[in-house]
């Protein structure tokens, strides 16, 4: 038998130190359910995922309630819609509708995939969706959705990025009376995966199976539970003591993303090797920044604490599974984490900070709160210098901002949930107007150039 | 399939006794059995066979659950494998 100490430890990680699986997602490939008359993909995209997914959740809270570890999601990832509006035409909301009522039926809650790819540039049904973003995120509560603007590949396309400015801005006017909920379901890309199990930015990309299981763990509470033990060991030993911690908290993901995937007779993808916060105590990245010796998150070596914690996350976990991907890192999300949602009212955290921190950690900006009145422009420009650091570096990185309307530096937004709340933090509102308007495309640096 | 239930919390009177009638009732084979006071704090641990369980096994999750409400204990029933993934390679 597995000896005393190792099962209590697993059992004090579950209960104490707020171990869980985050999400169980399942991509299901809409390529199938093309049509070229819009009512019909409908009806075919609500069938297919509802045949797909009927035992999702079930399935899950079953794994849940054997093995004992929460799984706290069980989510969907579609094929970007825009490919199937490009063969339906039509008003693409009516895809967010369906989707929104397969959601329901099924009962996850969200599904990822109202998204459009466009690094390189605009194909059909690109545009449209890009246009109808706002209005379908407005009107259904389950839909998140993603627009890839830029790659190493390709470069970044100026012309997505001006009009993300712009569709940012008007998703959180017309859902102002929500608390601006709308750009909190959207996210702007540059590398983005096509395997990624997390939300917002969850889409089954093209190359993938017709349908798979991607796993997302989390952990940040595990992690620093396990440093709160060695206050004296020097920056080596918490290096290994995170890799350490990081193997077992994985080797959980895989076994749940493999019996998940037996259970529903589909192939398992990935696991996400990921340190997801939420707001609740003990379940915060920035502690654990903090817990290696920083006064507060944002404080100088921050960027310095956060590589080490990444790059030791993806190397404990990377033996533990058998299928790496999705955006594998630390998430800084601001108002999903208590410890930064402090950094940041109390002003140590900055958006400048935070953008130096997603050159070295898993994703970008993200669930940051900006001034009601910051411009379109000013949002474009946020993205366009988040996606130049994942260009430059081939990483993934993301841009999740929410203009809070009516409220400005000082004040709180508050999303409730899982999306936590988080105070109005500090833009610069220098121009950048014209560079933002000259469009066209930033060419691909040497870095793509490996044949 | 094989199972380990635990029992943590503060010693009483016949905690042995109501976890092992719950497995009696349920068909549950308990192979072994270890305790110790560690911390002040009681606790067990079983290694079940419930491979001929009469209940699906959610169910037994759940009641060990509320036999340790009812006692004043965290008593959890889990899939074996979840501490052998974790601790073994």
């Amino acid at each position: 038998m597995i000896n005393t100490h190792d099962i209590l430890e697993t059992i004090n990680m579950i209960r104490e130190e707020n171990l869980d699986i985050r999400t169980i997602t399942m991509g299901i490939s809409l390529l199938s359910c093309a049509d070229s008359d819009i009512s019909r993909s409908c009806d075919k995209i609500y069938d297919k995922i509802c045949r797909q997914a009927e035992h999702l959740v079930e399935t899950g809270e079953n794994i849940e309630k054997e093995y004992g570890i929460p799984i706290i999601h069980k989510r969907i990832a579609v094929t970007p819609i825009s490919m199937l509006v490009a063969a339906s035409g039509g008003n693409p909301v009516l895809y967010a509708k369906t989707l929104e009522k397969a959601s329901q039926t099924v009962g996850v809650n969200f599904i990822g995939g109202y998204s459009a790819l466009v690094q390189k540039g605009f194909a059909a049904g690109d545009e449209a969706l890009i246009r109808s973003i706002p209005e379908a995120l407005a009107e259904t509560q389950h839909i998140c959705s993603s627009v890839n603007i830029g790659s190493t590949k390709a470069g970044i396309n100026m012309d997505a990025v001006a009009t993300m400015g712009k569709v940012v801005r008007e998703a959180a006017e017309i859902t102002a009376d929500k608390g601006c909920i709308g750009p909190a379901k959207l996210v702007v890309f540059c590398n983005a995966p096509e395997d990624n199990p997390f939300m917002a930015g969850a889409f089954h990309g093209a190359g993938e199976a017709d349908c798979v299981i991607n796993v997302g763990v989390s952990g940040p509470g595990v992690v620093r539970a396990a440093l709160q033990k060695i206050p004296d060991g020097n920056i080596t030993d918490v290096a290994d003591t995170v890799k350490k911690t990081a193997f077992k908290i994985t080797r959980v993901g895989q076994l749940v993303a493999k019996e998940a995937a037996k259970r529903l007779n589909v192939p398992f993808g990935i696991v996400d090797l990921s340190l997801a916060p939420t707001p609740a105590v003990g379940d915060s990245v920035a502690h654990i920044l903090e817990e290696m010796g920083l006064e507060q998150c944002g404080a100088h070596g921050t960027t310095a604490c956060l590589a080490l914690l990444n790059d030791a996350v993806k190397k404990g976990g990377v033996m533990a599974s058998s299928h790496v991907g999705g955006l594998s890192g630390a998430f800084i999300p601001v108002s999903e984490d208590a410890g930064m949602i402090a950094a940041a009212e109390n002003g140590t955290l900055s958006i400048e900070k935070l953008e130096a921190m997603t050159a070295v950690c898993s994703v970008g900006l993200d669930m940051i709160i900006i001034p009601g009145d910051t411009s379109a422009e000013v949002i474009s420009g946020i993205i366009a210098d988040e996606a130049a650091i994942g260009m430059v570096n081939s990483k993934t990185t993301a841009v999740r901002v929410i203009p809070a309307i009516g409220k400005t530096i000082g004040d709180t937004l508050n999303f409730g949930g899982l999306l936590g709340y988080g105070p109005v933090m500090k833009v610069n509102a220098a121009s950048p107007a014209k560079f933002i308007h000259r469009g066209g495309r930033i060419p691909a640096p040497l870095q793509s150039l490996k044949n | 399939m094989r199972a380990i239930i635990t029992v943590v919390g503060r010693d009483t009177v016949g905690i042995l006794a109501k976890v092992s009638a719950m497995c009696a009732e349920h068909n549950v084979n308990i192979i072994e059995v270890t305790q110790s006071i560690l911390q002040d704090m009681f606790c067990m641990i079983m290694l079940a066979d419930v491979k001929n369980c009469n209940v699906p096994f959610t169910v037994l999750a759940d009641e060990a659950k509320a036999l340790g409400e009812e006692m004043n204990l965290s008593v959890n029933a889990m899939h074996e494998d979840i501490f052998n993934s974790m601790h073994r390679i």
